[in-house]
C-alpha cells in the first residue's frame, strides 16, 4: 500500500469510529463505545506509522505525495479535488495528533466513566480527531478550510459538552465566535492567494509565489496577515485568545486533547505549511513573531496569579504556543515543530494530572483549596512533576531542548529579534516559576481535607456543583457524572499518563543540537525550498543558549520553591506589595473587559437599534405597513367605483368606449 | 349627400342618446335613449350597406330592430313589475349592486 | 340631387330635433312622442339610402308597434322627472354630456379623417332592386336563414318573458282571494240583474 493509501486510512479510522458510535449509541454499552473510539484512533496511529515508513522509503526529492479521491468542483479554469498531501510535515502532525489522541482516549475511557453522555463524548472526540487529521492532511485550501471549520465545530461541541451548565455553553459560544473570525480571515486570505495565483492547491500556489508576488508584495502581505488571523484565532494568540481560558469549562480530557496538544497547534502548522508565502512576505512573518512574543509574555504573567488549576495550565498553553509561533515566524521550522511535539506530550500530561487531582477534590478546581496531595497520589505527583519539569525547561527534559532551540534560532536572526529572544528567556524564567507554583501548591504543603481523606483510602465526595460559580447541579446527562476517577485507581489512566511522562522527559533526545537531529532531517524535504532553513545557529551558540536556559529554569524553580514551599506566606506579602500589578494580572490584562466595551456593547446596541428602529419602525411599519396601506387604499378606491348606480356604470362604459376609439385614432394616424 | 354625412349624423344621434342615458333618472326615458342609440347604429349600418353595395348591412339592421323590440318588451315588463310592487321608478334608488 | 340634399337636411334636422327632445323633455310622454318623430325622420333617411323595405319596417314595426307599447306603459306607470328634481341629479348630469361630446368629437374625427374613399361618394353602383323587399327576402331566406330563425326564436322568448314578468305573483296574496270551485257551486246562480253584474 502506498503512503497515500495509508493516509486515507488515517482519515477513515476516526470517521468510522465516530459513525459507529454515533449511529449505534442506543445499542452499544458504554465501555464498548469507549474502546471502539480508542481503537479507531489506535488504527489511525498505526496507519500513520505505516504512512511514515512508506514515506521514508521514497527518495528525498519525492517525499511530497498528493493523492486525490475525487474532484470536488470543476469549472472553467480550475478544479478542486478531495486530495491529501503526504509529506514529512503532515506525517509528523498525524503522528503527534493520533498518538496523543490515542492516549487521551484511553485516559477518557476511565475518567469519564460515570458520565451519562459517555458515548456522545467519544463520538465527539473521534469527530474531532478526524477533523484535525483532515486539516493536517489537506492538500488544498478548500479541504484545509473544511477541516479548520470542522475542528472549530468539534471544539464547540466538546467545550459545551456539559450543556446544562450555562457557563459551559457560554464558553462554547465564545470559542466558536472567535474561531469564526479566524475562519473568515483564513477564507479571505485563501481567496486573495487564489486571485493572484489562480490555484487553490498548495503545489500550485507555492509554485507561483515567486512569480505572482514581489518581495513583501502588498496583496501577499495582506493574504498572509489574514491567514495569521485564522492562525491566531485557532491558536489563542493575542488578541484572539480570550476563548481559551473559558474553554476549560469542558471536561479535562477535552482540555488535554484539544486545548493543549492538537487544535491550538493548528495555527503553528498553518504558518509552517505556508512557509513559502511567509518567506516571500517577511513583513507578515515579523508581525507574527512579535505577536507570538507578546502572547508568550502576557500569558505567562497571567498564569502566575491564576487560582483555577485548569485555567493556569491553559494560560501556560497559550504561552508555549507563543513560543511555537515565534519559532515558525523566525523561520526555525524544525525547532517550532519540535517544540509542538514536546509540548503536546508534557501539556497533555499536565492536564491529565490536573484531571486526576480535580477528581480527588470532588470537582473543586481552585488552587486555594488544594494542598499536600504528595502522599495520597504518588503516581499523579510523579507524572505531574515530570510534566512540570519539561514545561519549565529543566535541563535534559524535552521542553528544555525544544524551547532553547527556538530561542537560539531567534537570536541567530539578529537585529531586533534578539529583543524577542530576551523576552523569551525572561518568560522562560516566569514559566519555571508558575509551573512549580502549581506543583508546590497542589502536592506540597499542608494536606487539604480531601488529601487527608484520600490518604485514609477514601475518595472525597461532595454535592455536585459548578466549579466556576459554585451553584449546585445534578448528575444527569448534561452535567458531570456522579463518580470521580483518579489515576491511582484506574489502570487506563495510568496507562495513558505513564508513556506521556516518559516522553516528556526523554523525547528531547531526538534533537540534541550537534548530536542528533532527527526532526530536522525528517522535515527537511518539506522545507527544502526555504531560503532560511539552512541558516543554523552555530553549535556553540546553541550550547550557550542551552546553558542560559538551564540556569534560568533552575533559578525559576528555586524561586518558586522559596515562595511557595519554604516560606509560605511570601506570596500573600508579594500580592500586597504589588497590588496594582496583581490586579492587572488577575483580571487577565482586562482583555475581556476591553472586548466587552469595544465589541460586545456596540454590537448589542446595534442589534437593539436594528430590532427597534429598522425592524419595527422601518420594515414592519413603513415597508410592510406601507405596502398594506397602499394596497388597502387602492382596493378601497377600486371599491368606490362600485356605486351600484346605473348611470355611473353607463358613464364608465362610455368613457371606456371613448378611450378605445381614441386609441385606434392615435394608432391609425 | 355623401355617405360620410349619414355617418356623422349617426354619431350625433348616438352621442345624444348616450348623454341621455347618463343624465335621465327615469328608467323609461333611459330605455328611450337606448332606442336612440340603437337607431343610430341602424342608420350607420344602412349607410355602409349603401356604400358597399351589399344588402347584408340592411339585414343586420333588420335583426337589430328585432332585438330592440325584444329588449323593449322585457324592459317595459320589468318597469311594470316594479310599478306594481310600489317601488320607486328611479334608477338612482336601485343601487343593490353597490359594493 | 338638390332635392335629395334638401330632403336629407330636413330629415336630419327632424331626427336630431327628435333626439334632443327625447333627452330634454321632462314629461316621459312627450319624450315618447319625440322619439316617434325621430323614428319617422329616420325612415325618410333610410329611403334616401335606397333601403325601401327597412324604411317601411321602421315605420310599421318600430314607430307603429314598439312605440305604441311605450305609450301604453307610460300611461300606466306615468310619473315624471319633476318629483325627482328637488334632489340633486348628481355630478353625472354635468359630466355625462361632456363624455358624450368627447365621444362625438372622436367619432367625427374618425369619419372625416378616414381613409375610406367611398365615404366621400354617394356609394357604390347598385341595381334598381337594391333594398327592395324581394332582395331582403331573398337574403333572409338563403344566406341569412339562421339569423332569421334565431331572431324569431328570440321574439318567442321575449314574449314568454313578458308574460312571466307581468303576471300576478301567487304567494303574495292571501289564499282567500282565490276562487275555488266549491264556492261557485255553493253560491246562487246569478239572476242577471245589473246590480249583480256590477257588484
Amino acid at each position: 500500500m502506498s503512503a497515500t493509501s495509508w493516509g486515507w486510512l488515517v482519515l477513515a479510522f476516526p470517521l468510522a469510529g465516530m459513525l459507529v458510535i454515533a449511529l449505534g449509541w442506543k445499542v452499544l454499552p458504554d465501555r464498548v463505545a469507549g474502546w471502539i473510539g480508542s481503537a479507531a484512533i489506535g488504527g489511525a496511529f498505526a496507519s500513520a506509522i505505516a504512512m511514515l515508513i512508506d514515506l521514508q522509503d521514497q527518495p528525498e526529492e519525492a517525499r511530497s505525495l498528493v493523492d486525490s479521491a475525487w474532484t470536488y468542483a470543476s469549472t472553467a479554469g480550475f478544479s478542486v479535488d478531495m486530495s491529501i498531501l503526504v509529506d514529512p510535515l503532515s506525517v509528523m502532525m498525524c503522528l503527534i495528533v493520533s498518538g496523543v489522541s490515542f492516549l487521551i482516549h484511553v485516559y477518557s475511557v476511565a475518567y469519564m466513566e460515570s458520565d451519562r453522555s459517555y458515548k456522545r463524548f467519544f463520538a465527539y472526540l473521534n469527530f474531532f480527531v478526524f477533523s484535525m487529521l483532515l486539516l493536517v492532511l489537506a492538500a488544498n485550501f478548500v479541504l484545509l478550510i473544511v477541516g479548520w471549520a470542522f475542528v472549530g465545530a468539534a471544539s464547540y461541541l466538546l467545550i459545551s459538552f456539559w450543556y446544562r451548565r450555562t457557563t459551559a455553553t457560554k464558553a462554547g459560544i465564545k470559542a466558536f465566535v472567535i474561531n469564526v473570525i479566524g475562519d473568515v480571515g483564513l477564507v479571505i486570505g485563501a481567496f486573495l492567494l487564489f486571485d493572484a495565483t489562480g490555484a487553490l492547491d498548495y503545489a500550485g500556489v507555492f509554485a507561483d509565489v515567486g512569480t505572482a508576488f514581489s518581495h513583501n508584495d502588498g496583496q501577499l502581505v495582506a493574504a498572509c496577515l489574514l491567514l495569521l488571523v485564522g492562525a491566531f484565532a485557532k491558536s489563542a494568540q493575542l488578541p484572539l485568545h480570550t476563548w481559551l481560558p473559558d474553554a476549560m469549562e469542558g471536561p479535562t480530557p477535552v482540555s488535554s486533547l484539544i486545548h493543549a496538544a492538537t487544535m491550538v497547534t493548528a495555527g503553528v502548522y498553518l504558518i509552517a505549511r505556508m512557509h513559502p508565502l511567509f518567506e516571500q512576505a517577511p513583513a507578515a512573518a515579523d508581525i507574527s513573531a512579535v505577536i507570538g512574543t507578546l502572547t508568550l509574555f502576557v500569558a505567562a504573567s497571567i498564569a502566575l496569579v491564576m487560582t483555577d488549576l485548569k485555567r493556569a495550565i491553559a494560560y501556560s498553553t497559550m504561552s508555549q504556543i507563543g513560543y511555537m509561533i515565534l519559532g515558525v515566524s523566525v523561520f526555525a521550522y524544525s525547532a517550532g515543530m519540535f517544540h509542538l511535539m514536546t509540548h503536546a506530550f508534557f501539556k497533555a500530561l499536565l492536564f491529565m494530572g490536573a484531571g486526576s487531582v480535580i477528581a480527588a477534590m470532588a470537582n473543586e478546581q481552585s488552587l486555594d483549596k488544594m494542598g499536600g496531595f504528595r502522599k495520597a497520589m504518588p503516581f499523579t505527583y510523579a507524572t505531574f512533576t515530570a510534566g512540570a519539569l519539561a514545561l519549565a525547561g529543566f535541563p535534559l527534559t524535552s521542553g528544555f531542548f525544544s524551547k532553547d532551540e527556538i530561542l537560539a534560532y531567534t537570536i541567530n536572526r539578529g537585529d531586533w529579534f534578539v529583543a524577542l529572544a530576551v523576552v523569551g528567556y525572561i518568560t522562560a524564567f516566569l514559566t519555571a516559576i508558575y509551573a512549580f507554583r502549581l506543583v508546590f501548591r497542589v502536592f506540597h504543603g499542608e494536606p487539604s481535607e480531601q488529601a487527608r481523606e484520600l490518604e485514609g483510602g477514601h475518595l472525597a465526595h461532595a454535592e455536585p456543583f459548578n466549579p466556576a460559580t459554585g451553584e449546585a447541579e445534578d448528575t444527569e446527562a448534561g452535567f458531570p457524572g456522579p463518580e470521580h476517577h483518579i489515576a491511582e485507581r484506574e489502570g487506563a489512566m495510568k496507562a495513558a499518563m505513564g508513556p506521556l511522562a516518559l516522553l516528556a522527559i526523554f523525547a528531547g533526545f531526538v534533537q540534541i543540537p550537534g548530536v542528533t537531529d532527527v526532526i530536522e532531517k525528517f522535515l527537511e524535504p518539506t522545507f527544502a525550498g526555504s531560503h532560511y532553513v539552512h541558516d543554523h545557529p552555530s553549535d556553540s551558540a546553541e550550547y550557550m543558549g542551552m546553558a542560559v536556559g538551564a540556569l534560568i529554569s533552575i533559578a525559576g524553580i528555586l524561586v518558586a520553591a522559596r515562595i511557595y514551599l519554604w516560606r509560605p506566606g511570601t506570596s500573600a506579602k508579594l500580592q500586597e506589595r504589588f497590588a496594582p500589578l496583581h490586579t492587572l494580572l488577575s483580571n487577565k490584562w482586562y482583555f475581556d473587559e476591553a472586548y466587552d466595551l469595544g465589541v460586545v456593547r456596540p454590537m448589542t446596541a446595534l442589534g437593539r437599534f436594528g430590532r427597534t428602529v429598522i425592524e419595527s419602525s422601518f420594515v414592519q411599519g413603513f415597508l410592510v405597513g406601507g405596502t398594506v396601506g397602499i394596497v388597502r387604499a387602492g382596493s378601497s378606491f377600486a371599491r368606490s367605483i362600485q356605486t351600484g348606480e346605473l348611470r355611473a356604470y353607463a358613464a364608465v362604459l362610455l368613457l371606456g368606449l371613448s378611450a378605445i376609439v381614441l386609441y385606434f385614432l392615435i394608432v391609425a394616424s | 349627400m355623401d355617405i360620410s354625412w349619414f355617418i356623422v349624423l349617426s354619431a350625433f344621434i348616438f352621442c345624444i342618446g348616450a348623454a341621455g342615458v347618463m343624465t335621465r333618472r327615469s328608467p323609461l326615458v333611459i330605455l328611450l335613449c337606448l332606442e336612440l342609440m340603437l337607431n343610430a347604429g341602424n342608420l350607420a349600418l344602412i349607410a355602409f350597406s349603401r356604400m358597399v353595395g351589399n344588402v347584408e348591412g340592411q339585414i343586420f339592421a333588420l335583426i337589430v330592430m328585432v332585438v330592440a323590440a325584444c329588449e323593449v318588451v322585457i324592459g317595459l315588463g320589468i318597469i311594470v313589475a316594479m310599478y306594481r310592487r310600489k317601488l320607486p321608478i328611479d334608477v338612482d334608488d336601485m343601487a343593490e349592486l353597490r359594493g | 340631387m338638390f332635392f335629395e340634399q334638401l330632403l336629407f337636411f330636413i330629415a336630419g334636422g327632424g331626427a336630431i330635433a327628435g333626439a334632443v327632445g327625447v333627452v330634454l323633455l321632462r314629461n316621459p310622454f312627450f319624450s315618447v312622442l319625440a322619439l316617434v318623430a325621430h323614428l319617422i325622420s329616420l325612415a325618410v333617411l333610410f329611403l334616401l339610402l335606397t333601403a325601401a323595405f327597412l324604411a317601411a319596417a321602421q315605420v310599421v314595426v318600430y314607430a307603429g308597434a314598439v312605440m305604441v307599447l311605450y305609450v301604453f306603459v307610460v300611461a300606466y306607470v306615468g310619473g315624471s322627472d319633476d318629483e325627482l328634481r328637488p334632489e340633486t341629479a348628481g355630478p353625472l348630469a354635468a359630466i355625462g354630456p361632456i363624455f358624450a361630446a368627447a365621444l362625438l368629437i372622436e367619432l367625427v374625427i374618425a369619419v372625416v379623417g378616414s381613409g375610406l374613399s367611398l365615404l366621400d361618394s354617394t356609394g357604390a353602383k347598385v341595381g334598381d332592386d337594391f333594398g327592395s323587399p324581394a332582395a331582403i327576402g331573398d337574403a333572409l331566406l338563403t344566406k341569412f336563414l339562421l339569423p332569421f330563425e334565431a331572431a324569431s326564436f328570440l321574439l318567442l322568448i321575449a314574449a314568454v318573458g313578458a308574460v312571466v314578468l307581468a303576471r300576478k305573483r301567487r304567494g303574495l296574496h292571501e289564499p282567500a282571494d282565490a276562487i275555488s270551485v266549491a264556492d261557485v257551486l255553493r253560491s246562487e246562480p246569478p239572476a242577471g240583474s245589473q246590480k249583480e253584474a256590477i257588484g
